[in-house]
């Protein structure tokens, strides 16, 4: 600052006088453009931070929105239980502060299984709830199967006799004017004209079903079955009620409300008032209905503790049955407990899955540590065409490897050829090279060592040669030199080629599927089993869960010791 | 140095290379006539025979026929194949042929002090014998890596329908070889059309994962970055999310997608299927640009870009004229990755493509799980064969710039 | 009243419809003349088996109604999960899908697969009696229509070193000293469970009373133990062949076709055992969902491909059982080879004296269990 003395010549603010004006220490520091130095750089690093952000962004949106999302809702799946309490809400409901070590539920939860059970074999949800159940417990599937066939004709004696009394009963329009409302039945015979009118591909719905005021009050069990009766012919069928009949369940509540409350036919008016009051004549006369004597005799399993274990312990919204099933535990009214011994394979397979893929990473770097230090030191035009060597395998889809692979090593094989024909190996004594786990880990080596290779080589490439002869120069030996200098500038390569190697070798589940035999598969072939064969998606979303855990976990370890940062990978 | 004093080493005179030498050919010639033999029925005979062979053109090689390296191999390479075609007919022949390459290849490469090329001159013997050792590994770990290959290409020219090497094929019998499976992919419309949709495919998703990949990464590389980590691990998830997981995950999202470019863009059910396909594979390809990117940008010198601002340049010139060409390479083997990962990919295409856009892969999945097919490893042996032209082009065009440009070849 | 007219109109309606349907029931699919999508979606297995299904029926209906196109997806092996994640992301892509009987119940109990009557979508036999009858057993779910009949059986070399006699039965599998050697069989509990228990002295009709109990599964898993050492497991339908061409194996269990191909096409020294072939079903289903101008499509499709005479065709071109009864007779050299195809079927009286249809309902229930019970006994 050689002017510093000077006068200025310059009017405003230089670099100079701004530490000029700093020295004085009067004020704060100044900016070029004569703000605070502080608040400029602080926009400045904004600005950097917004550009920076503005850069990711494209991608951040395209990975959140194209997968990050959808695989949540994929993972999420491994909590969500609503098919239980969606399918069978009045029996979740009844079953509340049930004990299934005190035998079956009460006559109640019978009869709200069966009001369940009618609606879902309607719907076809009943299946899939048995499936959805028998994970937990062998046979629910087709108990529930058979019950949706047999819930039909629940309560058919108490459709008869009213019928019996009067014909009416199955005429689905006296059940209209029973119950409906009066704007409902105009609003209904509207739709039904614009149907005739319309013919062929008239699709809007019937009006949604409304009660006549005060019948929900008079007769409770039946509006509550006709509810559901008329929401369900109105989104399957796209019908209205009025030409059909109820179902069997809506005449055997009728009979409930009749006998628990026989004044109910003083709620109406007119005719409906004297057909109803027949009708509790009737009623008066009829056995109040047996439900759990009606589903033993659909199957007298459905007495058992197990099911109703199986139901109650499954009946919230979300679980832990899957992450249970998944360490091989199993949830039960009694809390989580471990399964039977010879069911538990998991804990076996994610062990095997993190061994094996250990052992491929280890080996990978065994094989590929040479060949990336020969390509980083031959001259570029040999270590080139060197490189085609490596880079072939890519060319050959992972099927066609993996083929090859069981070509060469299984018994009657190439290798396996060759080493009789040398007569090395006894004919009768072939090595058993495949459906193994040394077929395994060979094949998955062949196919991941490029993902170790070019990462070594491209850190390698960037390590001078002259720090190894000056090592040596200085008196190190060759493995001083190597040792102490050479590899640890290596780390990065064989880090970051590890993760790769590592990470993609968890996931692979085709090639264990063709060379792992028995002992060689990973816990992704399970996976893929759920997902496409057992259905239980919830299982396989639990299981990926935890697979994505580990390795998330092992992430953050590796970029706690090596630093993400460090990852190299061609270039 | 050590080792100065060992006499067959420091001495280069070709009496004293000779005596080492012939010893260790002869060695050899035993060990691989007795495996010879063996295979013929009499060892004994056979590692005597080897013995005599290897001797003898280890003899020839540092004397009379030293300067004629070609004629001493395949002096020895015939006699070896004729006394295999004696034992053991065709096979034999090639079997011998084989035998007497390695001997004459490794007499001369002995006689001649060949194995000291690549060490500097006052390497130890103990180094020398290391460096060629090194070497020999390296050799075993490319071979390692070819191998399928070696064997999916003659396969392919099976005159049966499977995988196996017929007894015709290795009697080297022309009936055991034909070109039907090659006449199958150029001739069957399911093949052709997964070629094509590989080809349509792979390309796009590349385009795709390398532009917002590498645009994220430069992103990424600025020093002051909120979330840095969390952001890494999201934009690298693709890659460690199980496939399988993956796959049905996305289905439900580029289906929704799919509906909705057909019902509010009027777009038609192929095109969706092919868009739906290549973004798919552009996710699962960019946590490899992310990673090669960064990692190139990591030892990237921003004082580079500083000048290029200072002298004028605006941020998009810079970039394409200072820092794209530095991150070129990472940039290319991340595409690369990205490649591959789109051309072998057949977890995520079997559940979000539809039967339109099946790829190749996909092909060969369905023809190995129903009915196994070497077209399979036709399509493997034209891919293997169109790669090495590709790649060889490639360096070829590498070392012409590098002569335009007058550098000396690297 | 209106709404008793609207009422009273709509059924006279039906009447005339279901009157005029009747009359045209012996000819024309039932939805003939109707608005229909002129492109179709087939899901099948590909392979040799699609071959035969484009034969026998594709190309003569598109001979017929040349402005269709008929695509060909060949996922069947992840039909009922592709099915469900259609389902759920409502975008179904498929029009007719060819599936397993098992997968058709699956899919039928997760209201995937759409019911059908079966008297009304596919056409009667020539005599005239029902679909539903010509068909009879074989319609294990109301959404399934059967095509074929074919089995899981064991193939084995005639030049296996150190036999003594031939295997007869299907305990050869488990004779390790006279029939030495490496095994091949599924990767599945289903088939191997009950071929355990039938060479360990239970009686074919008491396999599931056995296995449903805790000690017949261990029973059946200990037989299993006897040759887990000698057994190479496959997955995909086209391993067995390929292992033994190879003389990998020395026998192994994969579908009856598939040994076909291997003796008959192929010439390769192998035989097969018709003892205790486990008989299986494939058919199509029709997804849940159709609009319905596809949905006719599909259903015009139908009624011809299901009918007597091309199920009868694709048996000239895949030795598997046609599944109408009134197709039987009718099944006669392959198109291609001149081979008598009757002695191939598993359907022939000769092949089929020892037989079991495995209990599809029993599985349904009881594969979850016993597939983890399978998986842990493998992972041993």
């Amino acid at each position: 600052m050689t002017d510093a003395t000077a006068q200025d010549k310059i009017a405003g603010p230089t670099p100079d006088t701004a530490i000029r004006d700093a020295e004085r220490a009067d004020g704060p520091m100044l900016a070029a453009d004569g703000r605070p130095l502080k608040k400029s750089l602080a926009s400045a690093l904004r600005r950097q931070k917004i550009r920076a952000l503005l850069l990711i962004a494209p991608l951040l949106i395209f990975i959140m929105f194209t997968f990050i999302i959808p695989i949540g809702q994929m993972l999420f799946r491994s909590v969500e239980n609503q098919i239980v309490s969606e399918t069978l809400p009045r029996t979740v409901a009844a079953l509340d502060g049930y004990d299934s070590e005190s035998g079956p539920p009460s006559g109640e939860v019978f009869a709200a299984l069966t009001r369940d059970m009618v609606v879902a074999a309607e719907l076809k949800n009943h299946t899939r709830l048995g499936s959805r159940l028998n994970y937990e417990t062998t046979g629910l599937s087709s108990l529930f199967r058979q019950a949706g066939r047999g819930v039909d004709d629940i309560g058919e004696d108490y459709t008869d006799a009213f019928v019996d009394a009067n014909e009416a009963w199955e005429e689905g329009e006296t059940w209209v004017r029973l119950l409906a409302n009066e704007g409902w039945i105009v609003a209904s015979d509207e739709w039904a004209a614009r149907e005739e009118a319309a013919g062929r591909g008239f699709d809007e719905l019937p009006p949604r079903f409304v009660f006549a005021d005060g019948v929900e009050e008079a007769l409770p069990r039946t509006t509550e079955m006709y509810a559901d009766f008329a929401a369900v012919l109105r989104t399957e069928d796209g019908d209205s009620p009025v030409d059909e009949e109820p179902w069997n369940i809506v005449y055997l509540s009728l009979y409930e409300d009749l006998a628990a409350n026989p004044d109910a036919p003083a709620a109406f008016e007119g005719a409906e008032a004297e057909l109803l009051a027949e009708a509790a004549e009737i009623a008066a006369g009829l056995e109040p209905f047996d439900y759990t004597a009606a589903f033993e005799e659909i199957d007298e399993d459905w007495l058992g503790e197990d099911v109703w274990g199986t139901i109650d312990a499954f009946s919230s919204d979300y679980t832990a049955g899957y992450f249970a099933a998944s360490a091989d535990r199993k949830l039960t009214p009694d809390g989580i407990q471990p399964v039977d011994e010879d069911q538990r394979v998991y804990g076996t397979l994610f062990l095997r899955t993190m061994l094996m893929s250990l052992g491929i990473t280890v080996s990978c770097i065994a094989l590929g540590y040479p060949v990336a230090w020969l390509l980083a030191n031959l001259p570029l035009r040999t270590a080139n065409v060197l490189m085609i060597l490596v880079l072939l395998p890519f060319w050959t889809s992972l099927l066609v490897r993996t083929s090859a692979w069981k070509v060469l090593l299984q018994q009657q094989g190439v290798i396996n050829d060759i080493l009789v024909w040398l007569g090395l190996v006894s004919d009768s004594n072939r090595l058993i090279m495949i459906n193994n786990q040394f077929g395994t880990i060979v094949a998955m080596t062949h196919i991941l060592l490029p993902f170790m290779i070019l990462p070594l080589y491209s850190v390698m490439k960037t390590i001078p040669p002259s720090y190894l002869r000056a090592a040596k120069s200085l008196g190190a030996t060759n493995w001083t030199a190597f040792w102490r200098v050479y590899f640890p500038q290596s780390v990065p390569g064989i880090g970051a080629g590890s993760i790769l190697v590592f990470i993609l070798a968890i996931g692979y589940y085709i090639t264990p599927e063709i060379v792992g035999g028995t002992k060689g598969v990973f816990i992704s072939n399970r996976i893929a089993y759920h997902i496409s064969t057992s259905l239980n998606w919830g299982l396989a979303a639990a299981l990926g869960t935890i697979l994505l855990a580990l390795v998330l976990v092992l992430y953050w370890l590796y970029d706690r010791i090596v630093g993400i940062d460090n990852v190299k990978l061609g270039g | 140095m050590t080792a100065a004093t060992t006499e067959p080493v420091t001495s280069r005179g070709e009496s004293n290379l000779l005596g080492f030498s012939l010893p260790l050919v002869a060695l050899l010639g035993a060990f691989l006539g007795f495996i010879a033999g063996n295979a013929a029925g009499w060892p004994l005979i056979g590692a005597i025979a080897g013995v005599v062979v290897g001797a003898g053109v280890t003899y020839l090689a540092g004397t009379s026929l030293r300067e004629k390296r070609a004629t001493g191999r395949w002096a020895v390479i015939g006699v070896c194949a004729l006394l295999g075609l004696l034992v053991g007919g065709l096979g034999g022949l090639v079997g011998g042929a084989i035998v007497g390459a390695i001997l004459g290849w490794v007499a001369y490469w002995l006689v001649r002090g060949d194995y000291r090329k690549g060490v500097p001159p006052y390497a130890t013997a103990g180094q020398v014998l290391w460096h060629n050792a090194f070497l020999f590994i390296c050799g075993l770990i490319f071979f390692f890596l070819i191998a399928p290959i070696m064997v999916v290409i003659p396969l392919s020219f099976n005159a049966e329908a499977f995988f196996t090497f017929t007894p015709e094929m290795l009697a080297l019998d022309p009936e055991g070889y034909s070109l039907r499976h090659y006449r199958d992919f150029f001739s069957n419309s399911d093949w052709q059309l997964a070629m094509r949709n590989s080809l349509i495919i792979a390309p796009f998703a590349t385009i795709i994962a390398v532009s917002l990949g590498t645009l994220a990464a430069i992103g990424l590389s600025q020093s002051h970055v909120p979330g840095r980590q969390a952001i890494m691990a999201i934009l690298i998830s693709p890659m460690i999310v199980p496939l399988i997981i993956s796959a049905t995950g996305m289905f439900f999202f580029y289906s929704a997608m799919g509906n909705w470019l057909e019902d509010n863009l009027g777009f038609s059910r192929e095109l969706t299927g092919y868009i739906k396909v290549i973004l798919a594979h552009a996710a699962l390809g960019i946590p490899f640009v992310i990673i090669t990117v960064t990692a190139t940008l990591v030892g990237f010198d921003r004082s580079l870009t500083r000048a290029s601002a200072n002298l004028g340049a605006g941020p998009v010139k810079t970039f394409f004229s200072v820092q794209m060409p530095l991150i070129l390479p990472g940039v290319i083997s991340g595409g690369l990755f990205a490649f591959i990962t789109s051309f072998d990919e057949v977890v995520v295409v079997l559940f979000v493509g539809a039967a339109a856009q099946k790829t190749l892969p996909w092909q060969m999945f369905i023809g190995l799980r129903e009915q196994i097919s070497p077209t399979i490893l036709a399509v493997a042996t034209i891919l293997v064969t169109f790669s090495i032209i590709l790649l060889t082009t490639v360096e070829l065009l590498r070392r012409r710039s590098e002569r335009l440009r007058g550098m000396s070849p690297g | 009243m209106k709404l008793t007219k609207i009422l009273m109109a709509s059924s006279a309606l039906t009447l005339a419809g279901s009157v005029a349907f009747a009359e045209s029931h012996a000819m024309e699919s039932p939805v003939a003349g109707e608005p229909m999508a002129d492109s179709m979606t087939l899901v099948s297995w590909g392979g040799a088996y699609q071959a035969s299904q484009q034969k026998a029926y594709v190309e003569p209906y598109l001979e017929m109604n040349p402005d269709v196109t008929i695509t060909w997806d060949e996922s069947s092996a992840e039909a009922v999960a592709k099915l469900r994640a259609m389902n759920e992301a409502d975008n179904l892509t498929w029009d007719l899908v060819d599936v397993v009987a098992s997968d058709a119940i699956r899919l039928c109990d997760e209201g995937l697969a759409m019911e059908v009557d079966h008297d009304e979508v596919l056409a009667p036999a020539p005599d005239g009696t029902d679909a539903s009858d010509d068909f009879g057993d074989l319609i294990v779910s109301d959404c399934f229509i059967p095509q074929i009949v074919y089995s899981t059986t064991v193939g084995y070399r005639t030049d296996a070193e150190g036999w003594t006699g031939t295997p007869e039965d299907i305990c050869a599998l488990w004779d390790l000293e006279n029939f030495p050697g490496q095994r091949s069989l599924e990767r599945r509990p289903i088939g191997n469970l009950e071929w355990a228990l039938l060479c360990d002295g239970v009686a074919k009709e008491d396999i599931y009373d056995v296995l449903e109990t805790e000690e017949g599964q261990d029973r059946a898993f200990a037989k299993l133990d006897e040759i887990k050492d000698n057994v190479v497991w496959w997955t995909a339908g086209a391993d067995t062949p390929q292992l033994l061409a190879d003389g990998e194996i020395v026998m192994g269990s994969t579908y009856n076709g598939r040994l076909f191909s291997l003796i008959v096409e192929q010439d390769q020294p192998v035989e097969m055992l018709w003892d205790a072939q486990v008989f299986d079903l494939d058919g199509w289903i029709i997804p849940e969902g159709l609009p319905e101008e596809r949905l006719n499509r599909v259903m015009d499709f139908l009624w011809f491909a299901t009918d007597t005479q091309r199920l009868a065709d694709q048996s000239k071109y895949i030795s598997y059982g046609p599944a109408r009864d009134s197709s039987a007779p009718m099944v006669s050299m392959h198109a291609e080879l001149g081979v008598d195809m009757a002695p191939h079927m598993p359907t022939d009286p000769a092949n089929s004296e020892n037989t079991f249809l495995y209990n599809y309902e029993w599985w349904a229930d009881y594969r979850d269990d016993l597939d983890a019970k399978f998986q842990a006994w493998l992972a041993q």
